[in-house]
């Protein structure tokens, strides 16, 4: 007999309880195993198809058969690899700007008193829900004029629509967490804001960097619409527009054991960061949108 | 003196916010600028220079065309449709995932997983599994002898907006079980505590505490999740290109601008797509203020 039933008013038998208990506690292990087979099941379906050669991947055996023909072809292919350095380029090029940018105005927005801060909070707040499709022709002609046209580097451009004012947002909540006498000797002291920010505050915000810049990168390494629309030849796509655009030669031969193999390689390191920084990641993520 | 150096704040202020309003200068508002001046003209993209206005026109051929207005239907059915289901599997997970259980760490890492593969990447994944002849679905299905044979899931155009709804509702439900996750975890357990000593069961619990409690956290990720999937583009196009029984209002504004090449029209388009989401935004963020007026 435990303590805890004893100290609570007795009204049923303490066996009940136990036994009802128990049976929550059955279903709620059930439940959670029921949600770990939703979430994991297509992703390591995906890397069992992926070793399968020939007429083996028609069969549905739960086994990897730990063939990596598929791997070594995607190796082997200068296009997708090409791909893959041009995700990477245009990734980590968007996370690197967005997090200066983002820095510099949550400073303003989280540490400085000025009549305009919420309305310029608003506006970047508005900026990012507004539907991507909106500046298509817009940005088409931007682009055009840099001479970026087909060009990942076009890309890094564009993206800085959708992560700057992400990181913004999240930074400032982020800053707006540090107790305010961390800058009060130094404001005496008559330091600049510049010294501010990059002496006291910024040595205490890499973990806030880190899931931020993460987030910011996920943002960019899976962006489709204007990777699609501003890159017309192949050896300046992204991963995903390749992934999306390999088509078999009929519909009976569609390739499905090579975008599976793509499908994990592109996905495996996304994967193991998220797997690493998981608490940094829902603490982003989480900053932004219920504090805000 | 107090004034002088409030002064040297707000310089200071707009000079550390310098480098985010020229991006967004650059990248959002002059774009958003041109694309709803060219929505006035007859422009087309292989020469935007040549053009004539031609004033409402575009906005009224959009209006007029039966494909806009399949897109507009399809858009709002795959909205309110996968933002409920999420919700509610998203409410169920993060409770679930609040409880002490073993085991909850892992789930917790692993409801990360759908959510940082790209849309493309999961798009193709269930595509696969739902491949009408070989996909591993269809196997357990006629396994279980539930089938005598395999459903054309992506083929059939009347399934086709249920699996899109489906993969949607596997991507971002792990969006939603954090939100809410994290809303659960501001509620004082003193409170349960409190309502478990007076005997109220359980239903009662959460439905006159946790939930109104959790209105807040729930109100921001509907809002997030109904202007995200407004704007929903890949997931569709990687799965059926232009099939007009999944065309969002992306779809159908990036085919006119792009595919058919006429930037006045996908212009007006897209003017018309920033109108909708501006509206259903207005409507939600005013309920949601109603919401917080009458709560107080």
């Amino acid at each position: 007999m435990d303590t805890a039933t004893l100290s609570r008013p007795l009204r049923k038998p303490s066996s009940f309880h136990r036994a009802k208990r128990r049976i929550v506690r059955g279903l709620q292990i059930f439940a959670l195993l029921l949600v770990l087979v939703y979430t994991l099941f297509p992703y390591y379906w995906a890397f069992v198809s992926s070793t399968k050669q020939g007429a083996a991947l028609y069969h549905s055996a739960l086994v990897p058969a730990l063939d990596f023909t598929y791997y070594r072809q995607l190796i082997d292919n200068p296009i997708f690899m090409g791909s893959l350095l041009n995700s990477a380029y245009v990734a980590v090029c968007t996370t690197f700007l967005s997090l200066v940018i983002g820095v510099s105005a949550a400073y303003a927005l989280g540490r400085i008193e000025f009549p305009q801060r919420r309305a310029v909070l608003m506006i970047v707040l508005m900026i990012s829900i507004f539907p991507q499709v909106v500046v298509l022709s817009g940005m088409f002609e931007l682009i055009n004029w840099f001479g970026l046209f087909n060009r990942p580097s076009a890309l890094i451009l564009t993206y800085l629509l959708s992560t700057v004012p992400f990181t913004t947002w999240i930074l400032t909540t982020f800053i707006r967490e540090f107790p305010r006498e961390l800058e009060e000797a130094a404001i005496i002291d008559g330091c600049s804001h510049f010294r501010i920010l990059t002496k006291i505050l910024l040595p205490l915000m890499g973990p806030s960097l880190a899931s931020t810049g993460i987030l910011a990168f996920i943002l960019a390494w899976n962006e489709f619409l204007f990777a699609l629309t501003f890159t017309l030849t192949d050896e300046n796509r992204t991963v995903p527009v390749a992934i999306g655009l390999i088509a078999g030669t009929s519909r009976y031969e569609y390739p499905f054991g090579q975008i599976m193999a793509a499908s994990v390689t592109v996905t495996l390191p996304l994967i193991a960061v998220v797997l690493v920084f998981q608490r940094r990641i829902v603490a982003g993520l989480t900053a932004g949108a219920v504090k805000g | 003196m107090s004034a002088k150096l409030a002064r040297r704040d707000h310089r200071a202020a707009w000079l550390f916010l310098l480098p985010v309003l020229v991006v967004i200068l650059l990248v959002a508002v002059w774009p958003l600028a041109r694309t709803f001046y060219f929505a006035f003209t007859d422009a087309y993209l292989d020469d935007p220079s040549v053009y004539s206005i031609v004033w409402f026109d575009n906005f009224i051929e959009v209006l007029n065309d039966r494909s806009w207005w399949v897109a507009v239907r399809n858009t709002l059915v795959f909205t309110v449709i996968s933002v409920a289901i999420e919700t509610g599997l998203g409410l169920a997970i993060a409770l679930l995932l609040n409880a002490a259980i073993p085991g909850r760490g892992l789930a917790r890492a692993a409801i990360l997983v759908p959510w940082a593969i790209p849309v493309v990447v999961a798009t193709k994944m269930w595509e696969w599994m739902l491949n009408d002849q070989f996909g591993v679905i269809n196997k357990i299905l006629s396994g279980l002898g539930l089938v005598d044979h395999g459903i054309a899931w992506t083929a059939s155009s009347s399934l086709i907006m249920g699996v899109v709804i489906f993969v949607d509702v596997w991507m971002t439900t792990p969006f939603m079980v954090l939100l809410i996750l994290a809303g659960l975890q501001l509620i004082s357990p003193e409170i349960f505590e409190a309502a478990d000593v007076d005997g109220i069961p359980a239903w009662k619990r959460f439905w006159s505490i946790t939930l109104p409690m959790l209105r807040p956290a729930i109100g921001v990720a509907v809002l997030f999740r109904v202007l995200d999937a407004l704007r929903m583009f890949d997931l569709a196009y990687v799965l059926a290109a232009s099939n007009e029984n999944v065309m969002t209002v992306s779809i159908y504004a990036r085919d006119r601008l792009i595919s058919f090449q006429e930037l006045g029209v996908g212009s007006a388009a897209s003017t018309w797509v920033f109108l909708l989401v501006a509206l259903v935004a207005i409507i939600i963020i005013g309920v949601l203020r109603l919401d917080r007026a009458a709560g107080t």
